[in-house]
């Protein structure tokens, strides 16, 4: 249980981390918070020939407000901080209410946000949160800079569209509109285990108490988070109650294409999936108006 | 490949200073070559809890670490919690609450429990249970776990004369 032998770099800039990929590609992996890469590397699942260690490139730990309402993150940035951030909790609730649901403290002290969205695994939270509330995501290579949305982000399981000489460097949540209903249900064996199934809602009403907006996305049962568009259709135009709920929640169980495994069956998938976005539909609609934190 | 790096760090309070390669993991690092034996490894991928630590104050996996990336920060292990022969208060409670059977997982529920309550001195027992979900126990059942904790808390808030050394 000792990780293969590997070239081992810790850059202190980002300029420096980014030449490093360059020059190694394919062979280069970045270490961020390292609570998926270690694991892998300690099983041997993992055998990277050069690891670029970030986390001492303190550029990339960051938590921005900007004048624009924009939330900027740092993609080395501890899921802890985000956790404990007062400008996390005022602007973007959904995402600090996410973080106790991600592993335990210890393993949040060093899980970054980056590294989580990278690393892309079906069942992680950060995914689905940054699919719903459409965050962008940038990235660095020696080319340059590009900025990719979360719908384009995520492309299978541990699959992203990321090159082997990108980094991610900055994950950009769009403004937060208070009084916005939220909620982020999952269901997992034990607290702290990878969720059998999630779902991430949000919604915004109209002046007149109508649906004008809102987002309903998956995590765990697919190979990515999934949106559930047709479901957010019937939402919008109507006003949040228990029978469009019912709706959306049909569509659901009707969309969702589940594997089977180990952990849950793709029936029971279906149903817990169907079920938790009905609930979290309803605790959405419960915190429409409430301000900026309910 | 198996170049070598140095690695200077603090554990509880005394400097060391080791070559090793890049692979290797603090956990390891702390039992190997520090022979430190009292943090534990059992799953080594970080699902058990056993080799927890404090890097920098704050509770982690040490199997999820490289030695490399401890170097220059300061480290408490379980050793570092007594003054001497003195038990920590936590260590006490969880003798007098027979919150350990074989031990093997309690260097690692120490210091998960000695971090938490760093930040939460008052806890209230859901919180424990929360605080302690990430630790794997096969014996206790983990209520004896939670009433020492609760204990330890309990006399530190009360005694300032046992309150958790600061590190």
């Amino acid at each position: 249980m000792k990780p293969a032998p590997f070239e081992y770099f810790a850059p202190e800039k980002i300029d420096d981390a980014v030449e490093l990929l360059a020059r190694y590609g394919e062979d280069g992996k970045i270490l961020a918070g390292g609570q998926s890469l270690m694991p892998l590397m300690n099983l041997r699942l993992a055998r990277p020939q050069v690891v670029i260690d970030i986390n001492r490139v303190t550029a990339l730990d960051y938590i921005a407000q900007g004048a624009d309402g924009v939330l900027a993150i740092g993609a080395l940035t501890r899921q802890r901080s985000l956790e404990h951030s007062a400008v996390v909790k005022d602007h973007n609730p959904v995402l600090a209410a996410t973080m106790p649901l991600i592993g335990h403290f210890q393993i949040r002290n060093r899980g970054t946000i980056g590294g989580s969205l990278v690393h892309a695994d079906p069942a992680a939270e950060l995914p689905a949160v940054s699919l719903a509330l459409g965050a962008e995501f940038v990235v660095k290579s020696e080319r340059g800079e590009r900025v990719i949305s979360a719908e384009k982000f995520f492309l299978g399981s541990m699959t992203t569209v990321i090159e082997p000489t990108e980094l991610l460097t900055e994950i950009r949540f769009p403004r937060w509109r208070p009084g916005s209903g939220w909620a982020v249900e999952e269901v997992a064996r034990r607290r702290g285990d990878f969720a059998m199934v999630g779902a991430v809602v949000w919604l915004q009403l109209d002046g007149t108490g109508l649906c004008e907006e809102t987002r309903v996305a998956l995590f765990g049962v697919e190979d990515r988070p999934v949106r559930i568009v047709r479901g957010e259709q019937i939402l919008l135009g109507n006003r949040p109650e228990a029978d469009i709920f019912a709706e959306v929640a049909e569509v659901v169980a009707e969309q969702l294409d589940p594997v089977s495994d180990v952990h849950a069956s793709r029936e029971y998938r279906k149903e817990v999936g169907a079920c938790l976005t009905r609930r979290a539909l309803q605790t959405a609609s419960g915190k429409v108006g409430k301000g900026v934190d309910p | 490949m198996s170049m070598k790096h140095s690695v200077r760090l603090a554990v509880n309070g005394a400097l060391y200073e080791r070559l090793v390669e890049a692979r290797m993991t603090l956990a390891d690092f702390l039992r190997n070559e520090l022979h430190l034996t009292g943090t534990h490894l059992g799953c080594e991928h970080g699902v058990c809890g056993a080799c927890t630590v404090l890097l920098n104050g704050n509770a982690v996996r040490s199997c999820l670490l490289l030695a490399v990336q401890a170097n220059g920060a300061e480290l408490l292990t379980v050793e570092g919690l007594t003054a001497g022969e003195q038990l920590h208060p936590l260590q006490r409670a969880f003798q007098d609450r027979h919150a350990l059977q074989c031990g093997f997982c309690t260097p690692g529920f120490l210091m998960t429990a000695f971090a938490f309550l760093k930040e939460t001195p008052r806890p209230t027992h859901a919180e424990v249970r929360e605080a302690i979900s990430g630790n794997i126990c096969r014996c206790t059942g983990y209520q004896p776990i939670v009433q020492a904790i609760l204990q330890a808390a309990g006399e530190t808030a009360t005694d300032k004369k046992r309150d958790i050394p600061k590190r």
